[in-house]
């Protein structure tokens, strides 16, 4: 593990959120962990833990009561177009076409460029996420599943540094789920995009997740551990998923959490083992060959 | 069995029709001199309405046949001015309209931004409710000695009077279309980093027009209800004048032609209006 000593691409720093006055209990507190460069990280939770609030403050469409969100060593203060959003609803501007909607997003990004090379740059990543001949449709005559993919090329289009996706699946059908999510995989490990996605779906988790960050049930929701998926990538396709030897311990692990452990967490980090800022990396794929949750620390600086 | 199966719009247009020739048949019969022949009047009476119609060998209400000469007559000639009060009915319905437009124009350049403004902000919102809540239910003509006082010029009252009952549905209206903006469509505006003016006229305007122009609608169908009763207080030029006017003359025939002409450029309006609504209209 020869990495160097610095920050990684994005630092969530000892995030917390509280609605009202600062007498209630927090949505969540003290959440920190790191995203490197090129690398799919998962969020998942029960609803209600905060999980949008966090993607919310990496977008900069919120900001945290305490703590801070450090990306490129730069505190952010807002929204950016290095940082694009997938949002759960698309939310497409409906009175614009497929090209106007991506169209808006470019001439957003390279203010500079004329109509051409716009709508040139636009129609790449219409036919980038499979939606070639559909530029002149409005929103309102696509389906769920090509409403969403819009919502991707519209996030690609602006070449951000990273990609924050909120349940973007979430809406669709299970079919087009799938074939979405086969893209999202193809299109990150062309593009080596950095991602930061919230689900509650396990295997959608597992199918393109790095690491699975996973977060307790609110309030005062906290980060318990991070599980490592030790599948490679190139190992995972959702068609024999459940082949994978690693397969089910991995999901096992996921949802034990979910079922059981989210609710108890407190008690079960009563012994004061618990450090926010130094959570424990787990490879439960890994749990039949090597000795159980090795404790790396997650921050390399500071 | 194939007529019986006629579309909706057909056998609509009928009945339309059916109703249509009830009416006039019946204004008909009850515009008919009675049999006898009435008793004695009063001369003034007689010198007012014509002596036919004071012995009540004839009534001073027309038929539908009248009616229709003096429409065709009207139609046939209708931008003459022989006169200060006696001009053609196209020019009063153009002074009218003419009014109208001046003064919902002005209401529109007035309204849409402040209503942008209170839209997009609490504070104005609220600082400018209690004005708007009370002035609002003012029926317009209550500000036209107001505005006979101060302006001194009944043409630019009346214009003002249009003005002032057009601004309140395109004020609120704008307003609530302005406020009702999905939040997710300004964030993507935020995550784009797209700037307050760009946002306003790519992201906000698009999605409040629709309701912008609900507003814009009602404040037209409002001032063309208002500029007759204006005009019918200035007096001069304008339908509501002629209206006026042909009472004093005592000519209903003249009157029946303003009442379905004023029916008629009305339901242009609106329906101008509608039409673009349509155009800004998106489905979601």
């Amino acid at each position: 593990m020869d990495r160097p000593l610095q920050r990684p691409l994005i630092s969530v720093e000892g995030l917390a959120r509280r609605f009202g006055d600062s007498n209630q209990p927090a949505v969540f507190e003290n959440i920190w962990f790191g995203i490197d460069r090129g690398e799919f990280v998962c969020l998942i939770g029960h609803s209600g833990c905060g999980k949008t609030t966090i993607l919310n403050v990496l977008a900069g469409l919120d900001q945290p009561s305490d703590g801070a969100v450090i990306v490129d060593n730069r505190e952010i203060d807002g929204p950016s177009l290095d940082r694009a959003v997938i949002f759960q609803g698309h939310a497409l501007l409906p009175w614009l076409s497929v090209m106007g909607n991506i169209a808006f997003a470019v001439s957003s990004r390279w203010p500079s460029w004329d109509r051409a090379k716009v709508q040139d740059h636009a129609r790449k990543f219409i036919e980038l996420v499979g939606l070639k001949g559909a530029e002149a449709k409005k929103p309102s005559q696509l389906s769920g599943g090509m409403k969403q993919r819009v919502g991707i090329a519209r996030a690609l289009s602006i070449q951000p540094k990273m990609l924050l996706m909120d349940e973007p699946f979430s809406a669709l059908d299970a079919l087009t789920r799938g074939m979405l999510q086969d893209e999202v995989l193809r299109i990150c490990a062309d593009t080596n995009q950095t991602v930061f996605m919230i689900t509650h779906d396990v295997d959608e988790a597992i199918l393109l997740a790095d690491k699975i960050v996973l977060m307790t049930n609110g309030p005062g929701a906290k980060i318990a551990e991070i599980v490592v998926n030790t599948m490679p990538r190139n190992e995972r396709h959702r068609n024999d998923l459940h082949r994978h030897p690693q397969y089910y311990a991995i999901r096992n692990h996921l949802v034990e959490f979910l079922v059981n452990r989210s609710k108890a967490f407190d008690q079960e980090i009563a012994d004061g083992s618990y450090d926010p800022r130094r959570l424990k990396l787990v490879k439960p794929g890994l749990a039949a060959v090597n000795p159980p949750a090795e404790v790396v620390p997650l921050r390399h600086t500071l | 069995m194939t007529t019986l199966k006629k579309s909706l719009g057909l056998r609509a247009a009928l009945l339309s029709l059916l109703i249509f020739a009830a009416i006039v048949g019946l204004w008909q019969i009850a515009a008919q001199p009675p049999a006898a022949s009435g008793p004695a009047v009063d001369p003034e009476y007689a010198k007012l309405v014509g002596a036919a119609a004071a012995t009540g060998a004839k009534s001073a209400m027309p038929t539908p046949a009248d009616i229709g000469v003096t429409i065709w007559k009207h139609l046939m000639d209708p931008f003459y001015v022989k006169g200060t009060n006696d001009k053609g009915i196209g020019i009063q319905l153009a002074y009218s309209l003419g009014r109208v437009l001046l003064g919902f124009g002005l209401a529109a350049l007035f309204a849409v931004p402040l209503g942008f403004l209170i839209g997009m902000s609490p504070l104005v919102y609220r600082a400018l409710d209690p004005f708007i809540q009370i002035l609002k239910p003012v029926s317009p003509l209550a500000w036209m000695p107001l505005a006979l006082y101060t302006i001194k010029d009944s043409a630019i009252s009346s214009i003002f009077v249009i003005f002032i009952c057009s601004v309140w549905p395109m004020l609120i209206n704008t307003a609530f279309g302005v406020a009702s903006v999905r939040r997710e469509w300004l964030n993507v505006a935020r995550t784009l980093e797209v700037g307050p003016f760009r946002t306003a006229f790519k992201v906000i305007l698009p999605a409040a027009a629709p309701t912008i122009m609900t507003g814009m609608r009602i404040s037209i169908g409002i001032a063309w209800l208002v500029i007759v009763a204006a005009e019918m207080l200035v007096g001069g030029t304008g339908i509501g004048y002629f209206v006026w006017n042909e009472w004093n003359n005592l000519s209903i025939a003249n009157i029946v032609t303003a009442i379905l002409l004023i029916g008629v450029v009305g339901l242009l309006l609106d329906q101008g209006l509608a039409r673009l609504t349509k155009l800004v209209t998106y489905p979601e």
